[in-house]
């Protein structure tokens, strides 16, 4: 464990311990068990179909694609398949929750162990236990505050089928979990599983945080609900940990209680103690035979596996010679590995990953847009790369072009040739230039001969300021070095 | 020609069929039954108008040569199935009014084959009942009387509206519902033939769930035969429905009138219960005989854990039933009892909503799936029945068929046992066992008793093997020649 996780208290350093469990929405074109659509921004109570509201006498059907979806998860994060699943009923009552329960894997979940990888900023990487991948199906939404005495119930989301991932209690900090869930909604959007929207809520996560004294036992956690970005998650931990040490130090105990994050204050507050914990009565669901899924079927899905962005990483390593930190941040998201590969075609790879990090995510970041809504096409911005490999224009140029091209999402060769912006690299031309130049500058020329080399700048600069700066700049240097040194 | 309410069912399709009479005249026969027989409290509710239309578009169906299965034969339904614009209730306060926006997968079956709907049978609450005493509606009384004495007799449960019904020839034929017995025993208390199709055989979608492991409709009919032709309209495979089962569906008439020679048919000495009664033992002797006569041979087998059949059973079907009756809860349809809290408003609905019985068994069920409890009950329960099914396998290898008594008595009055709730549950403890394997079961009437009153005796095969069910009770309805009916007039 690295010292710089630890955080300081009165009494020393503590260590925080984290286990996170993700509902991430499955992608699946349907509820869990029912035929309802599950597409976003319906109005309330459009998406309900009769087993959604728990009719009498209504039966759940497993829907087909969620399985798959979920062993298609199990196998990115390199997990056991269990082709032997079962699905319980979890029972408790609540007015979202039409059936009085909630059909959910309990102890035969579709997926078992497995891992991810995180790699933290500093560049080091570190290998995340996941417990279990289980289904289960969402509850409706309870809205409080549209009337000042009744509460509304919504069950569009009754029923949309959602993945829990479970981590182990492997993270260690506020910036760990954060980095696990970027990671993690990274392979879920590759494996296109689960959109990782979270300000959407398709995907939530569960906090379960304790601290200790490095080298001491586990200490009784408290489990943090519903956190849906993962800067609030960091906020919520951190707020936590800080929370627990204080306690404990203040001479206190931490109780085990299930707590909720305030957004506003950036605090956490106590929901309900372990005593008010419900009994949910699990059992399997005999409206459901237990999940047998064939060698095949498993087989099939893992053969049509994308490439993850740890198996990406390494390639751009080995194929484009991108530094770890480059390809880091260009595996990160699932479109912009593509958007740079696509630009990357026939040119130079790492000029064109640094103008997609540098120029194009500057670019975006400043207008707050994706990469999916760029003006500049990935064609477009490879081919901005070679006008500069071919000489066409200087890098110089290329920075102006670029940003014409966000401008007015014309192609770079359309604006070079409209705007005369192509770089001079005949050298009868620059030659005449620079004879001017020096014809000009005869103080200058005398210091360049007693030895200030750097005022060689000085001809450079009126070069370019005679041609607009489309002179070719390493023609300029050569000629102008002969040219003083003769 | 006999009154058309004594028809068979399979009499009237052939009547039908040969134009002795329409089927608006047979339903009309059945309304005015229906009318004049209400103090048997068979019906929760009666459709005489929607009965009506069915017959008169069955009888222009048929103009046409359009002919389904039960083409025009008045029937009526257990009211645990939701039918689509008529009230559906399952003989609950929590569902009085309920009137689904759909219909059940075996009662649009029956609607495509051509049925007539006379209306809906009373039941025990939710299905859950042995002598239809715990309806929210009223008990059911059962036509038929015993010689001692006058007082009205239970009909059993918790099918004991169609049974009464068929019986009382209030319609040709009911559909029935059978978790722990509720087709089998009732139709054996009131001298008709009830069916329990094997697990998986029929669609339960649509049909409220009392114990989902162990629900499954059947036919309640006044012959083996009109058995077979009813149940050949109620079964098949219904994507909706994950624990229906995704086999052929043979011809089930085709298998009666073949002889039983050289067929095995086993004798569980285990099912020889201490307080059975011993003319109903008598009974199962003389059922023995019958079917040696007919040539095939009777063998002992051994079902050692049929005395943990009842335990089980009241383990699993109240732990399901639990689960299964948290959506009554006053949210979304049905009963709405209201309260200045939440948890005030849930207790007051399910409080009011729910009758005794299926409190107990929702606590009942509640309990065995608690903490601590899980283990020692639920998960117990589910081992030993699975052994339960076990011994019927093994069993199976040596035997066609098994021959038993349906229940230990014979009908019993109102109030007689409701004190004593071991003695109702006891009434299912010969039907139990083949519920809790899913095999197929069938009551045949075989005899009176010397009060006066039908006894059954019930026949179990391997699953989906009801071909050489009916074809053995069958010779089991030939030889008993039972004619008995209740004297209605008493």
């Amino acid at each position: 464990m690295s010292e710089k996780n630890l955080i300081k208290g009165q009494t020393g350093d503590w260590e925080v311990v984290i286990g996170l469990e993700v509902h991430a929405q499955v992608i699946a074109e349907a509820k869990l068990f029912s035929g309802a659509d599950t597409s976003f921004g319906a109005e309330p109570n459009e998406q309900v179909s009769l087993v959604d509201a728990a009719m009498p006498g209504m039966l759940p059907v497993i829907n087909k694609k969620a399985l798959e979806q979920a062993v298609r998860t199990g196998l990115g994060i390199k997990a056991q398949i269990n082709r032997f699943s079962v699905f319980d009923r979890k029972n408790y009552f609540y007015p979202d929750l039409p059936q009085g329960y909630q059909i959910s894997q309990f102890s035969d979940p579709i997926v078992g162990k497995g891992e991810i990888v995180i790699d933290m900023e500093d560049g080091e990487s570190r290998t995340v236990g996941i417990t279990r991948i289980h289904l289960e199906q969402d509850a409706g939404k309870s809205v409080h505050d549209m009337d000042p005495i009744s509460t509304y119930v919504d069950l569009n989301r009754s029923g949309v089928p959602l993945m829990e991932i479970v981590s182990e209690p492997d993270l260690r900090s506020a910036d760990e979990a954060a980095a696990y869930l970027t990671k993690l909604r990274a392979i879920l959007r590759y494996l296109g599983t689960c959109d990782g929207n979270m300000e959407q809520g398709s995907m939530r996560c569960d906090a379960n945080v304790s601290v200790r004294k490095p080298g001491d036992d586990l200490g009784t956690r408290c489990e943090i609900k519903n956190v849906n970005s993962i800067r609030f998650a960091a906020q919520a931990i951190e707020y936590e940990a800080r929370r627990q040490i204080e306690v404990i130090e203040g001479g206190g105990t931490i109780d085990q209680e299930t707590r909720l994050f305030d957004a506003n204050k950036g605090v956490t507050r106590s929901m309900r103690s372990k005593e008010e914990a419900h009994d949910y009565r699990y059992f399997p669901d005999p409206d459901l035979l237990p999940v047998n899924l064939s060698e095949e079927f498993v087989e099939e899905i893992r053969a049509s596996l994308p490439e993850l962005p740890d198996e990406k990483k390494d390639r751009f390593v080995s194929e484009f010679g991108l530094s770890a930190y480059d390809a880091d941040v260009l595996v990160a998201e699932k479109a912009i590995a593509e958007y740079f590969e696509e630009a990357a075609k026939g040119q130079d790879a790492k000029t064109v990953a640094n103008w997609v990090t540098s120029d194009l995510f500057g670019y975006l970041n400043k207008e707050g847009l994706e990469i999916s809504e760029s003006p500049v096409s990935a064609k477009q911005l490879g081919a901005l790369v070679g006008l500069i490999s071919d000489s066409t224009i200087s890098g110089r140029i290329a920075r102006d072009v670029f940003a014409e091209m966000c401008a007015s999402g014309k192609d770079p060769g359309d604006i070079v040739e409209e705007k005369g912006l192509k770089q001079v690299s005949d050298s009868g031309e620059l030659e005449g230039i620079v004879d001017e130049v020096i014809a000009k500058g005869t103080a200058q020329v005398e210091q360049y001969k007693s030895g200030n080399e750097k005022i060689i700048g000085w001809f450079v600069g009126q070069v370019m300021q005679a041609t607009k700066g489309q002179a070719n700049p390493q023609m300029v240097n050569e000629i102008l070095r002969k040219k003083l040194t003769d | 020609m006999a009154s058309l309410t004594d028809l068979t069912l399979t009499e009237a399709q052939t009547g039908l069929a040969s134009g002795d009479f329409s089927s608006k005249e047979l339903t009309e026969a059945h309304i005015t039954a229906i009318e004049g027989a209400r103090d048997l409290n068979a019906f929760v509710i009666e459709t005489p108008e929607r009965a009506i239309e069915d017959a008169e578009r069955s009888d222009k169906r048929r103009a046409s040569g359009e002919v389904g299965g039960i083409e025009g034969l008045p029937i009526a339904i257990k009211d645990l199935f939701c039918t689509k614009g008529v009230q559906s209730t399952a003989a609950s306060k929590m569902l009085e009014g309920f009137v689904p926006p759909y219909e059940s997968t075996v009662t649009a079956q029956m609607v495509e084959a051509g049925m007539v709907m006379l209306g809906k049978t009373n039941l025990d609450e939710f299905a859950m009942g042995s002598s239809n005493e715990t309806s929210y509606f009223g008990p059911v009384v059962n036509p038929w009387k015993r010689n001692s004495d006058d007082q009205p007799l239970v009909p059993g449960g918790s099918s004991g509206g169609s049974a009464a019904a068929v019986a009382a020839r209030l319609c040709l034929a009911a559909t029935g519902t059978d978790t722990g017995g509720s087709i089998r025993q009732p139709a054996s208390f009131c001298g008709i033939v009830g069916m329990k199709p094997t697990y998986g055989r029929c669609s339960r979608w649509g049909i409220v769930a009392f114990a989902s492991s162990l629900d499954q409709a059947g036919p309640m009919t006044r012959t083996v035969r009109d058995s077979a032709l009813l149940l050949q309209s109620m079964v098949g495979f219904d994507p909706k429905d994950t624990t229906s089962a995704d086999v052929p569906v043979p011809d089930f008439q085709a298998a009666l009138g073949q002889d039983i020679k050289g067929l095995k048919i086993g004798i569980p000495s285990e099912y020889r219960l201490d307080g059975t009664d011993p003319e109903i033992l008598g009974l199962w002797d003389q059922g023995i005989k019958w079917l040696e006569e007919a040539g095939a041979e009777t063998v002992e087998v051994s079902l050692p854990r049929t005395k943990y059949a009842l335990p089980v059973y009241y383990i699993i079907a109240p732990a399901e039933a639990s689960s299964n009756l948290a959506r009554y809860d006053g949210m979304r349809y049905g009963l709405r009892v209201e309260g200045d809290t939440l948890t005030d408003v849930y207790e007051n609905t399910r409080g009011e909503g729910f009758g005794a019985e299926v409190r107990r068994r929702i606590l009942m069920g509640t309990y065995v799936l608690s903490a601590g409890y899980y283990d020692a009950y639920y998960i117990k329960a589910q081992k030993v029945r699975k052994l339960i099914a076990d011994e019927f396998s093994v069993a199976f290898e040596q035997v066609d068929a098994i021959l038993t008594p349906t229940v230990p008595s014979a009908a019993f009055a109102h109030g007689e046992k409701s004190d004593d709730l071991l003695a109702m549950y006891l009434n299912d403890v010969l039907t139990v066992p083949a519920s809790l394997a899913g095999l197929p079961g069938i009551s045949v009437p075989a005899g009176l008793s010397s009060d006066g009153l039908p006894l059954g005796l019930q026949l179990i095969t391997k699953a989906f093997d009801e071909e050489t069910l009916f074809r053995v009770a069958d010779v089991i309805e030939q030889s008993a020649k039972f004619t008995g009916r209740p004297d209605m007039k008493a």
